[in-house]
């Protein structure tokens, strides 16, 4: 190896240089097909299936397209039209990030602190505890419950309780009302949030090194916001990010609920996100092209919100 | 020596919170699980209700009589349908078993290499892993179908199982926990006279199976809970989801069936996660992102 590197780097023809450079590289590349090999079979899914339709969504959305013509180019008409012409966007555009700027915050804070006061339980409590809040998220479609609850008719359980005891004399329509929708879906959401990051919140908890509070307390560290401040958060930042990452993506994301409880689409549009309007005209009205822009705009707010969250979180106990 | 003790009871001390807001934290605690447990805990009774009780009014949480009448009836009702509810039970069981089980061969293999080695292009690729849990998978819903009409794979089963595998949360967690491998233990092998693919299958695989759970445990639910969404229409080829669904439309009349089959379908993700706890918080522990 030592003797080629040293043949290579005899002065000679820039041709020879370049050619040499490449045969390294194919050397390389055959030196580790191995590894190629064993990450071949999952980036071609993962490129066929995630990669690729990203940039083809992006490459759509200059076009007019409706899956039977030819697309045709239209430049940025799409996107002027989404902003400007489409109050419905706008609308879904207020919600989502309504949606998003409730539930991404609160779900992460509740995710942390669920975690931080479980990491004080025993271990027997503590994995039941555990059970409770991560349950909801992996049970499926069992949110239906919540139609029952906030059903419009005086036997939905909130309104019979609230009309016994007098706080209202007729049924709410919880689930048409524009007032109530949004509401009632962001508590739904955050029913469902603790998830991933909750868990990787709780492993977090358990892998700080007991030590570094020991030393903290002795280096005069007075309470316990001090101590989470200086020494639990840092050591958490890893999962702190990652946590981050899981919940604004989900948050952003929001669709199924919004149809399971307010209906496709709701009504006035109270409950329509981002999300809704993309499947009304990719699967209903078949625009592709113009669904295609509504996926890239919120490809590029969900990527940007990352970003920048990611940039905030590294700041964390500085 | 009493000294060190008595240092370490004053840091004890210092740090530990008053009676009264330990109450408070736990009352919060208490309060906010009840919020999480009841709606679950009334679906699993639910299920037991008879008719009388399930539209009792003020309704109960806790069933009084229990009866399996609900299961019995599911029974009944999907016999005499065209596609039995076996069916359901059955493509549903095909989809979640095949893509879980082939996440996870597939996800470990790419995350051995990713995690251990570096080669050209690893870091780029695994960097397009990380970007990708930043969108949800509705970014990438028009050309997925157009891919799949293209491939042929519409109204097969394949067009749920195969994009599942490449499931990109599933790489990550896998690849930081395989980090944790030493590499001496690698080392140790390839001087033995191990390829690769035995180091991958003989060395590393035995050592992650705390991840190998934790992927399935965030894999399964959601193919469990797949309703074969656009891409599939024949009847046949539904899931046990997608006739849940069918179920509840009936109504009133359904109830009692509809919440049958509900506790079918949240039981069984719920029982994989109580068995699998203690590994899937080993595998978490490693799951942050580094800058």
């Amino acid at each position: 190896m030592q003797a080629e590197t040293a043949r290579h780097t005899v002065p000679g023809l820039s041709r020879a240089k370049k050619q040499s450079r490449l045969a390294g590289l194919v050397r390389e590349l055959k030196r580790n097909r191995h590894y190629y090999i064993l990450i071949g079979p999952y980036m071609l899914i993962f490129f066929t299936f995630t990669v690729i339709p990203v940039v083809v969504s992006m490459g759509l959305s200059f076009f007019y397209f409706n899956m039977l013509e030819f697309p045709r180019f239209v430049g940025w008409q799409n996107y002027t039209r989404l902003f400007l012409d489409d109050d419905i966007f706008i609308i879904a555009l207020k919600n989502t990030f309504i949606f998003a700027l409730i539930t991404g915050p609160v779900s992460y804070l509740a995710c942390f602190l669920f975690a931080w006061i479980i990491n004080e339980l025993s271990p027997k409590i503590r994995a039941f505890m555990t059970l409770v809040f991560y349950a909801p998220s992996i049970s499926g479609n069992v949110f239906f419950i919540w139609l029952i609850l906030f059903s419009g008719d005086s036997y939905g359980y909130l309104n019979g309780f609230l009309m016994r005891y007098g706080f209202i004399l007729e049924p709410i329509q919880w689930l048409t009302n524009e007032k109530y929708i949004l509401s009632i879906v962001i508590i739904v959401q955050l029913w469902l949030s603790l998830g991933t990051s909750f868990l990787a919140f709780i492993a977090g908890f358990q892998t700080i090194d007991k030590t570094l509070i020991e030393a903290g307390a002795v280096d005069g560290i007075k309470n316990r916001w001090q101590e989470l401040w200086y020494i639990t958060l840092p050591s958490m930042r890893p999962q702190l990010m990652f946590g981050a990452v899981m919940q604004i993506t989900a948050s952003f994301a929001v669709a199924d609920i919004s149809i399971a409880l307010a209906g496709f689409p709701s009504v006035n549009y109270a409950a329509h996100t981002v999300v809704t309007h993309l499947m009304d005209y990719g699967t209903i009205r078949f625009e592709m092209g113009y669904a295609s822009a509504i996926a890239t705009v919120l490809f590029l707010i969900m990527i940007g919100t990352n970003l920048m969250t990611q940039k905030l979180l590294r700041k964390v106990g500085e | 020596m009493t000294y060190k003790l008595w240092s370490a009871f004053r840091i004890r001390r210092r740090l530990n919170r008053s009676f009264t807001v330990s109450f408070i934290l736990f009352a919060f605690l208490g309060v906010f699980g009840c919020f999480s447990a009841i709606p679950l805990i009334y679906a699993v009774n639910n299920a037991f209700k008879p008719l009388d009780e399930l539209f009792i009014f003020p309704p109960r949480i806790f069933v009084r009589n229990p009866t399996l009448d609900n299961f019995y009836d599911l029974v009944a009702l999907m016999g005499n349908s065209w596609v039995p509810l076996s069916r359901y039970i059955a493509n549903t069981l095909l989809i979640t078993i095949i893509g879980t089980a082939g996440h996870i061969l597939l996800a470990s293999m790419a995350a051995y290499p990713l995690a251990k080695y570096r080669f050209p292009g690893s870091r780029t690729l695994f960097s397009i892993v990380v970007l990708s849990l930043m969108f949800s998978g509705h970014v990438t819903a028009i050309p997925n179908y157009m891919v799949m009409s293209w491939l042929g794979w519409i109204n097969t089963h394949a067009s749920i199982i195969v994009p599942s595998l490449a499931f990109s949360l599933g790489l990550f967690l896998m690849k930081q926990f395989m980090e944790q491998i030493p590499d001496a233990l690698l080392e140790a092998a390839k001087i033995d006279g191990a390829s690769e693919y035995r180091i991958y299958w003989s060395i590393v695989m035995p050592n992650v199976k705390p991840a190998w759970l934790t992927l399935m445990i965030l894999q399964f639910p959601m193919l469990w809970g797949s309703d074969g969404g656009s891409f599939i229409y024949s009847e046949n080829l539904k899931t046990l989801h997608y006739a849940l669904g069918q179920i509840s439309l009936g109504g009133i009349a359904r109830a009692g069936v509809g919440a049958a089959v509900a506790l079918i379908l949240m039981i069984v993700p719920i029982t994989l996660f109580v068995i699998s706890q203690s590994n899937v918080i080993q595998t978490m522990a490693s799951s942050g992102m580094k800058d």
